[in-house]
């Protein structure tokens, strides 16, 4: 029994970007024509590398800016229609760098705070008594109420950033890359932590990141983008046994696991990187792919649909028979 | 002998609150051709350490050795001049973030042929050629057009690139990368470790990798040194390190990044726990005891290297206890 909790349709966002005085303005499609379903306690990851447009549907999910076009419903009611305090109250961010991200001149307590006065949830007290047991959840000490941001180490900030979040016991957590600034041990920690806390609140997440490891670690489902657009959607196992779109794939064996035995891995990947104000026709990837044939020049890539998801490629069911060869 | 030799390296950096001992006593060599890894999490001295060796610390930054020598001369007794003769020459370094290295004002090209022309009596001409060659080595096309660039017109795998022709074009020894593919897409990533490895073949350079990725490390590294709070903690070939750690920290560092295949999705994962020492003020024993689950009253003493099996060196005394556990 699955219950579909944020869904886009279609949703597109572009940007118009001046080119100098007498130029035209240019129109940069950071995301194209998106459409996505998550559902109730489930784990979508999203992945993608500078420049895909992930943060860019981060900020649209949160409300923070309108899509051009297409609608996002939680729910099933249109972030839209809702008005942006409500949309708060369900969905709360967690960003990647947890330096920028809490205010230096607020103590912990009034930054965890924060939601609960802007909601005019409780009396004083009540939120005091709610702070102190968010630290809890997180696992910070009591003691570092009063303390500043600048007193505390990366991991917990993040710990911070995540309490302030959970304080107004959200659906929906949209993590932005929520441990790529952190070191290797800390972001263990913090990963563990957010397993955790989905258990004990059945949130949903919303995970960004450029991380495969981690990804796989923690996701249901995937999602693959490129350029604005989403060109591989699968479950995670689906997806880590049987990439279909070459980006996926090249992605996948960019992972570099710790192991001695193995070198550098070979992509196989272009150099060539398309420039997001012109548009390439055909498939946006085909500058890149090792596998590009004179349709990807020409035709934008059907959806290929698979059992436990799609594929925007010409040649996926030619790549699945490969693969399976 | 050894191209970089480095003994008993410490640096201390004075402040307010007392003396920070941000690298205490470590020694290590590379061989020509070698690829050297100092892996460590942030604060472990790892990246003073590589400004250390090209005489680049800040002012307040004292450093003390028992030896530094780069292919026989001394650095700690080399004058600014010499220094700045064997810098960017004979050494290089590739910086991890290479909008901030790169001079805004200057074109590519002007920036890549200053590397040579202030090292070498060359003509404009033959600086031009070797950049072109050069940026066309690390697989940048149209090489001749992008010289008249400026760094903001490229993207940020391309600068990253430019940053390793212009390290190259002196055709160095020794290159200290710290850091070099950490701020680029994983893609990009896997281009440009596989190109430093193909032109470490080609010119028998030594490469100091400095980074905190063991992905990376594990698939380049011959040598691995693995640094916690200003010392190196464990050191071997990179074989040996990663098929049997022995220090509780490298241990733990592995147990802590989720690999496809090996750990369990949505299991926890290994975690060390605590946070790393204050380094000012005194320091005594191993700086890991208060995170290491197998930490004894004899840690908080003086902890000699002990060598498990030859080229491998652990700074562990509960070493053999823990042998015998695992």
């Amino acid at each position: 029994m699955s219950e579909t909790v944020l869904e886009l349709r279609s949703v597109s966002r572009t940007f118009s970007l001046s080119q100098g005085m007498f130029r035209r303005k240019a129109t940069l499609t950071a995301v194209a024509s998106v459409s996505l379903k998550v559902q109730r306690g489930e784990v979508y990851a999203l992945v993608g590398e500078s420049g895909s447009g992930k943060s860019t549907l981060a900020k649209m999910l949160l409300g923070l800016l309108p899509p051009s076009s297409g609608e996002i419903l939680i729910n099933g009611t249109p972030i839209a229609a809702t008005d942006r305090i409500a949309v708060a109250r369900r969905i709360q961010p967690i960003f990647q760098d947890p330096y920028s991200s809490l205010n230096p001149r607020k103590s912990i307590a009034q930054l965890i705070a924060l939601p609960l006065v802007v909601h005019g949830i409780g009396t004083s007290a009540e939120r005091q008594k709610k702070v102190a047991e968010m630290l809890d959840v997180v696992g910070l000490p009591r003691r570092l109420l009063d303390a500043s941001p600048s007193q505390l180490s990366g991991g917990q900030r993040q710990r911070v950033a995540i309490a302030r979040a959970l304080v107004m016991r959200p659906e929906v957590v949209i993590c932005d890359e929520p441990t790529s600034a952190l070191d290797v041990s800390v972001q263990a920690q913090i990963l563990n932590l957010l397993l955790e806390l989905k258990r004990e609140f059945g949130l949903t997440y919303f995970f960004i990141s450029h991380n495969l490891a981690v990804v796989e670690h923690l996701a249901d489902r995937v999602a693959v983008m490129y350029l604005g657009r989403f060109v591989e959607e699968r479950t995670r196992a689906g997806l880590f046994a049987g990439p279909q779109h070459p980006y996926t794939r090249a992605l996948l064996e960019s992972v570099l696991t710790p192991d001695p035995d193995l070198g550098v891995p070979d992509t196989h990947l272009g150099a060539v990187f398309p420039n997001p104000l012109t548009p390439v026709a055909g498939c946006a990837f085909h500058p890149r792919c090792p596998a590009a044939t004179d349709i990807c020049r020409t035709t934008a890539p059907p959806l290929v649909h698979l059992a436990d998801g799609w594929a925007a490629c010409h040649h996926a069911p030619g790549l699945a028979a490969q693969s399976a060869a | 002998m050894a191209l970089l030799e480095v003994r008993d390296l410490v640096i201390d950096i004075p402040t307010e609150a007392g003396v920070l001992h941000a690298v205490s006593g470590i020694s290590f060599a590379v061989e020509r051709g070698e690829t050297l890894a100092i892996v460590g999490e942030s604060g472990s001295g790892k990246s003073l350490t590589s400004l250390a060796l090209m005489n680049l610390l800040p002012k307040r930054a004292q450093r003390r050795a028992a030896r530094i020598s780069f292919d026989g001369i001394d650095l700690q007794t080399i004058s600014a001049g010499g220094m700045r003769k064997l810098r960017g020459n004979r050494m290089a370094m590739i910086f991890q973030e290479p909008m901030t290295s790169l001079n805004p004002a200057y074109t590519i090209g002007n920036q890549l042929m200053e590397a040579l022309t202030c090292h070498r009596k060359v003509s404009q001409r033959e600086a031009r050629d070797r950049a072109v060659h050069l940026l066309e080595k690390v697989g940048i096309t149209a090489a001749d057009r992008r010289l008249s660039q400026y760094p903001h017109q490229l993207s940020g795998g391309l600068r990253q690139r430019v940053m390793i022709a212009m390290a190259l074009m002196c055709g160095p020894d020794l290159i200290i990368a710290d850091e070099p593919t950490t701020a680029l897409d994983v893609t990009i990533q896997a281009q440009i470790l596989h190109l430093l490895a193909d032109l470490q073949k080609e010119f028998g350079m030594a490469v100091i990798l400095i980074t905190h990725d063991l992905g990376v490390v594990a698939r380049v590294a011959d040598t691995v040194g693995v640094m916690y709070a200003g010392r190196l903690v464990e050191t071997g070939a990179a074989r040996a390190v990663f098929k049997h750690p022995r220090h509780p920290y490298t241990r733990g560092l592995l147990d802590c990044i989720p690999v496809p295949g090996r750990t369990v999705p949505g299991m926890p994962l290994g975690a060390i726990r605590g946070q790393v020492p204050n380094l000012i003020g005194k320091l005594e024993g191993c700086a890991f005891r208060n995170r290491c689950d197998f930490a004894a009253p004899e840690c908080a003493g003086a902890i000699p290297l002990a060598h498990p099996e030859p080229g491998h060196d652990v700074r562990c005394v509960r070493l053999p206890e823990l042998e015998a556990s695992a």
